[in-house]
């Protein structure tokens, strides 16, 4: 079990380290760097950046030294949790998107809980009652789920409450609380606005997880040990509840680690269409403004966020399966 | 589905006929008697050919914009000309709302503009060789592109139903490129690790697995936000394949590995070894066509997801630019929601991201139940 635990730890720093070389390569891939587009800007808004000015401004950033000495420059100060400047806000990066994080965080968080509270029971009734009326419903609004972009379904939600109810849908915050310090009449708001952002992220995940529980149940209670358990006079719902579940849920707990960095991932261009105030809209603003600290760390955050993810989800999934527990895999 | 097929002959003979069938024969009787795969199939033959063909489907130059014409609503076509066949247009008048001085058009019902299927229009250039002017639809009496707005216009007065067409083109191929780049790197390395074993069958799962766990948009906003803003079109396109196709080849490589290990074990491969058979006999005649329909099943099943990452990041402006025309970037003029409330035609590139993905989702379906006969 411990040699589990240490393997999927180090897997995890692995993960990290190589999610921190790529984030750092994404953002020097642009010709050019910060002070280019800086200067560009600037001289769009009619004030010129004399050379010595930008020469100064990147020797400030540390952007003449070499690619290795910048990366390990920035690693160091990451693992202190010094993020360095988002030049753009001229604020700690720490400060830009902490809050973000934390909501990216929580969204990610709900559309999971969303996805796992409906695809278990579904998936269960339909792989008990295959080829039933309500199986061929689910399979086809699963099918449509899976169709769906989250960004597209985040569209039509949008358009059918402006549209139809003459209503926002966007956001995360009514508009009284967007500055209002955290409390918990904020967070109250926060829990009535989380089901929009949830269900759209959710919807994919929720149709795919259906099938992958529908056909494990499925493969588990032809068994004859299911047969046997039948044939010993258990009862119906401990013949399915009590062994195949359980069997089926292990790649269901172990999708979970694919499914996070999905709808992470999601998040982002949803929180675009929806307007929630999580760090897709940042990154993509950083992106195009060629901030590299900023977008850096939002790339890495996430990777990491979603890694401590993962790993708890391979926690979990030693938790379900004693094979996994007791040392044999 | 080995029953299914079994039920369906009857009597000796065509017991016969299953008995001698080859695999794909096999496959094909099952892949037939899967109704939404054989729909999805159709569907997505319309939509290749739409693709091949966008120009002779388009009636109007996709780029040619009017500010006079920005955002049209969808054009009415009346069938019967009083009560006899012959689909019309009526012609549009412009003119301004008395009240908020905005630009409206109302149909002239005195001036019918008869529509011709394979009429004449913009000449072009079929499949790129055969130089023709006649297109699916055409007005007579008038110039096409500015009669006939099936689909409406969007903000510049482009048409939108000619864009459509291009936008099919460019994103149904995208998907079939970036999918055989994926494959290529799918197939070589999952076959290395599932053949090979040990060392390098542990370095390469640990590659995917750390590429499984990175959030794919924003490494792909990432990257291609590093595209040089002075590419052509066709550089950002293939681009973009790649990128995409970077992180795409996981889940065939997985396939694939776990096809090679299972078979590893099969005692046909092993009578094959034990008759003194080359590796490379082994791999390609014994092994990889025994599994070839499985990878055509996870190669189709691959294809929506490229769609849809295309699409997402055309749409946040990331991907492919005008004047390239893809779904995505169709999609960039829906991102406003209040241009949207009031033009809602916007988001009619929507459905068809939504329908090609569900076609090749049952096509893939179908075609990987057709190719295990376990199931």
């Amino acid at each position: 079990m411990l040699a589990y635990i240490v393997r999927r730890l180090l897997l995890a720093v692995l993960t990290v380290w190589a999610i921190s070389v790529l984030s750092f390569m994404i953002i020097h891939l642009p010709p050019g760097d910060y002070v280019t587009s800086y200067i560009a800007s600037m001289s769009a808004s009619g004030s010129a950046v004399s050379e010595g000015e930008a020469a100064a401004l990147r020797e400030q950033l540390g952007l003449d030294k070499s690619i290795t000495v910048q990366y390990a420059k920035w690693m160091g100060l990451m693992l202190q949790g010094n993020f360095g400047m988002a030049m753009e806000w001229g604020r700690p990066v720490s400060d830009v998107i902490g809050d973000r994080l934390t909501l990216t965080m929580v969204i990610s968080v709900a559309a999971i809980i969303f996805t796992w509270a409906l695809a278990l029971p579904i998936g269960i009734y339909s792989a008990v009652y295959p080829y039933s009326f309500l199986d061929y419903v689910f399979t086809f609004v699963g099918f449509i789920g899976l169709a769906f972009p989250g960004f597209l379904l985040a569209l039509i939600v949008m358009y059918v409450g402006f549209a139809w109810f003459g209503a926002n849908v966007g956001g995360l915050f009514s508009p009284d609380f967007v500055e209002a310090p955290w409390s918990m009449a904020k967070i109250w708001d926060l829990t009535k606005h989380l089901p929009i952002p949830a269900v759209v992220l959710g919807v994919a995940g929720t149709a795919q997880l259906i099938r992958i529980m529908r056909s494990n149940l499925l493969d588990e209670l032809r068994k004859p040990y299911v047969m046997t358990a039948r044939a010993r006079g258990l009862s119906e719902y401990r013949v399915i509840m009590r062994y195949p579940v359980r069997v089926a849920l292990n790649p269901f707990v172990s999708t979970i680690g694919y499914l996070l960095p999905y709808i992470v991932s999601g998040s982002i261009i949803v929180s675009l269409v929806l307007s929630l105030p999580t760090v897709g809209p940042l990154l993509l603003k950083a992106l195009i403004a060629q901030d590299m600290f900023l977008a850096g760390t939002i790339v890495l955050l996430l990777g990491v966020m979603t890694v401590i993810g993962t790993f708890i989800s391979d926690l979990l999934l030693m938790w379900v399966d004693p094979r996994i527990r007791l040392g044999r895999q | 589905m080995a029953e299914l097929v079994a039920t369906q002959v009857v009597g000796g003979q065509a017991e016969e006929r299953v008995a001698v069938a080859t695999q794909w024969q096999l496959m094909w009787w099952r892949f037939r008697k899967h109704k939404l795969a054989v729909g999805g199939t159709i569907v997505l033959a319309l939509f290749y050919g739409v693709a091949l063909f966008a120009d002779f489907f388009a009636y109007a130059d996709p780029q040619e914009s009017d500010a006079q014409r920005s955002l049209m609503a969808p054009q009415p076509i009346h069938w019967l000309d009083e009560g006899r066949w012959g689909p019309y247009v009526y012609a549009l008048k412009g003119t301004r709302d008395p009240l908020t001085f905005k630009r409206v058009y109302v149909p002239d019902t005195s001036q019918k503009i008869p529509i011709r299927f394979f009429g004449r229009g913009e000449p072009y250039d079929l499949l790129g060789f055969i130089p023709t002017d006649r297109h699916l639809f055409a007005v007579e009496g008038a110039k096409t592109s500015q009669s006939l707005f099936l689909m409406g216009t969007d903000l510049l007065g482009r048409d939108l139903w000619s864009r459509l067409m291009y936008a099919t083109r460019t994103s149904m191929t995208i998907g079939l490129v970036s999918v055989a780049l994926s494959l290529v790197l799918g197939v070589v390395l999952g076959g290395v690790s599932g053949y090979f074993g040990g060392l390098i069958d542990t370095v390469i799962q640990r590659i995917i697995e750390i590429l499984r766990s990175i959030p794919t948009i924003p490494l792909w906003m990432g990257l291609a936000a590093a595209l040089p803003a002075d590419w052509s079109v066709v550089q950002v396109y293939f681009a973009i394949t790649i990128i995409i196709s970077l992180i795409g080849w996981t889940e065939l490589a997985r396939v694939v590995r776990g096809r090679f290990i299972s078979l590893k074990e099969e005692d046909f491969v092993m009578a094959a070894e034990l008759v003194g058979c080359s590796k490379a006999r082994i791999i390609f005649r014994h092994m990889v066509p025994s599994f070839v329909s499985h990878i055509i099943a996870a190669t189709t099943l691959a294809i929506p997801a490229i769609i849809i990452s295309e699409t997402s990041l055309s749409f946040l402006g990331l991907g492919l630019r005008p004047p390239a025309i893809s779904w995505g970037v169709l999609l960039q003029d829906a991102q406003n929601i209040q241009a949207l409330v009031i033009s809602p035609w916007l988001l009619i590139p929507a459905f068809a991201v939504i329908v090609a993905v569900l076609a090749f989702n049952f096509m893939g379906d179908g075609i990987r139940d057709a190719a295990d006969p376990y199931l």
